[in-house]
């Protein structure tokens, strides 16, 4: 069973019926013991990062999501997700994240890009991991987001997408993972990449 | 790179997909979630649902629609129309939409705009901008116009000052220190028919700083017409506004959707005809579209 933490951000209902569509059964959940329960875990988030953990850490749930990385469960953070699980973010002021992965999150360069960057955008440079199985070079994702991850360790980094700058958008370290873009609005790629991650073990 | 956005449009009555000729002719095209599927496996990068029923008792109907295409398709979908009030939007945004556009609301009540991207961020908030072009008899006669289009003074951007005024204000701000831009659109609302007494390059401007996250700009003078987008329009948008541009009405041919993405400098093209009725496909037009430089995914 996959947990999607429901601490009030997001459209879950989306990212439950995606995984559906590959078959892996997902419940979107507040229920720390369902959390708790769950074998793989995933953390969503849209908006704001301050706005997202004070979200978060108001509904106690941040709680679980470390206690999954502690007991190596595969955690997947979307979008704003994933920038929670590195350590601070610049959106309006400085907010604490999870922490668990080193880095930080900044405004994209402010030279004549459109931010939001919204669309479909490729990922490159991609590095062995079985999230990535079945996914090439120039793959689409569709990405919305006014922030990236600017992370201190390249080992972290599974793969990039080129908007102003090239950036990390898919991340891992260990058992916790995240992708910038939604891959349940990424129709057969996003889907492919979910399939991936309720295969890990 | 980020590829330019294809967005077929469903006008949807009474949860059935009809298509819109200058906002009267209607003709029943089919079942909105058969219609997002065959969009969606066409490879259409978005989806935008308009609902313009006008009775308050779709609500219902439209919810259920936006859960049904929720549950059969994987890429993004806007919902807009009839959407009065945070709590609307809320609604559905649960009920499996991405994103919500708001026309009249946002004009009678900017401060939604903001509310709506604070509640659920900006990448959710869509303001469309129904554009009309001033024409040279209606401008005569207007008060202090005549002048202003000679000005030779750059058009002043809106600044923060003026967020939490309501339009009427600064439209009279306009008047009073005699700048509005020219050449001049006015933002039309209830499918055209009624002016909000707004420039659409000042609005513009607001609604990004009010915390919008993309524009849907449909010209109401080239909608239904086919012959092309209004690119000036879409120009002067894109180029006052850092947010993404959506370029709305007019589209007859594939050259329209490249005019619009290149001279109009448009991140996205919205259609609704040269689609539904398979003149055109998705895959036919974004082939065009590569073809011409443009990256398409």
């Amino acid at each position: 069973m996959i947990a999607i933490i429901n601490y009030g951000v997001g459209n879950l209902r989306s990212v439950e019926k995606a995984f559906e569509a590959v078959g892996a059964k997902a419940v979107v959940t507040n229920d720390a013991r369902a959390i708790g329960a769950a074998d793989k875990v995933v953390l969503p988030g849209v908006g704001a990062f301050g706005e997202c953990a004070r979200s978060l850490r108001a509904s106690g749930l941040d709680e679980c999501v470390l206690a999954a990385a502690q007991q190596q469960k595969p955690l997947l953070g979307l979008c704003v997700g994933l920038q929670l699980l590195f350590d601070e973010g610049h959106e309006f002021g400085v907010h604490q994240g999870l922490g668990l992965m080193r880095g930080r999150v900044v405004r994209f360069p402010e030279n004549g890009l459109r931010v939001p960057q919204i669309g479909w955008n490729q990922i490159e440079e991609l590095q062995p991991h079985p999230l990535l199985e079945g996914l090439t070079e120039g793959t689409y994702f569709y990405f919305v987001h006014s922030y990236r991850i600017k992370a201190d360790d390249g080992a972290n980094v599974l793969a990039k997408t080129e908007y102003g700058i090239r950036y990390p958008t898919i991340c891992a370290s260990g058992s916790v993972c995240g992708v910038q873009f939604h891959p349940e609005k990424s129709q057969d790629a996003g889907l492919r990449l979910l399939a991936n991650f309720a295969a890990l073990k | 790179m980020l590829a330019k956005r294809i967005i077929p449009c469903l006008d949807v009555d009474g949860g059935r997909v009809v298509k819109g000729i200058r906002f009267v002719d209607l003709i029943d095209a089919g079942d909105p979630v058969e219609q997002a599927r065959r969009y969606d496996r066409e490879g259409a990068d978005e989806l935008v649902f308009l609902d313009i029923t006008a009775s308050s008792d779709s609500r219902d109907i439209v919810r259920d629609m936006v859960r049904r295409v929720a549950d059969a398709v994987f890429i993004p979908f806007t919902v807009g129309g009839g959407i009065r009030t945070v709590e609307d939007m809320r609604d559905l945004l649960s009920c499996g939409a991405d994103k919500i556009a708001l026309n009249t609301a946002a004009i009678k009540n900017p401060a939604m705009i903001t509310q709506g991207a604070e509640a659920f961020g900006s990448q959710a908030i869509v303001i469309a901008i129904d554009a009309r072009r001033r024409m040279g008899e209606r401008e005569t006669g207007r008060e202090g116009e005549g002048e202003l289009l000679q000005s030779d003074e750059p058009q002043s951007r809106t600044g923060n000052s003026q967020i939490d005024e309501p339009p009427s204000a600064i439209r009279h701000r306009q008047s009073a220190i005699g700048n509005p831009p020219a050449p001049g659109w006015e933002v039309f609302t209830h499918g055209g028919r009624t002016a909000a007494e707004l420039d659409v390059i000042e609005w513009a401007q607001q609604v990004e700083a009010l915390g919008a996250g993309e524009i849907l700009l449909t010209s109401m003078d080239a909608d239904g017409t086919r012959d092309g987008y209004d690119l000036e329009l879409t120009r002067a948008v894109a180029e006052a506004v850092t947010i993404p541009v959506i370029a709305s009405g007019g589209a007859g041919t594939l050259e329209h959707l490249r005019q619009a993405l290149q001279e109009g400098k448009a991140s996205a093209v919205l259609a609704a005809s040269i689609f539904h009725f398979g003149e055109f496909t998705i895959g036919a037009a974004k082939d065009y579209l590569r073809q011409r430089d443009l990256p398409m995914r």
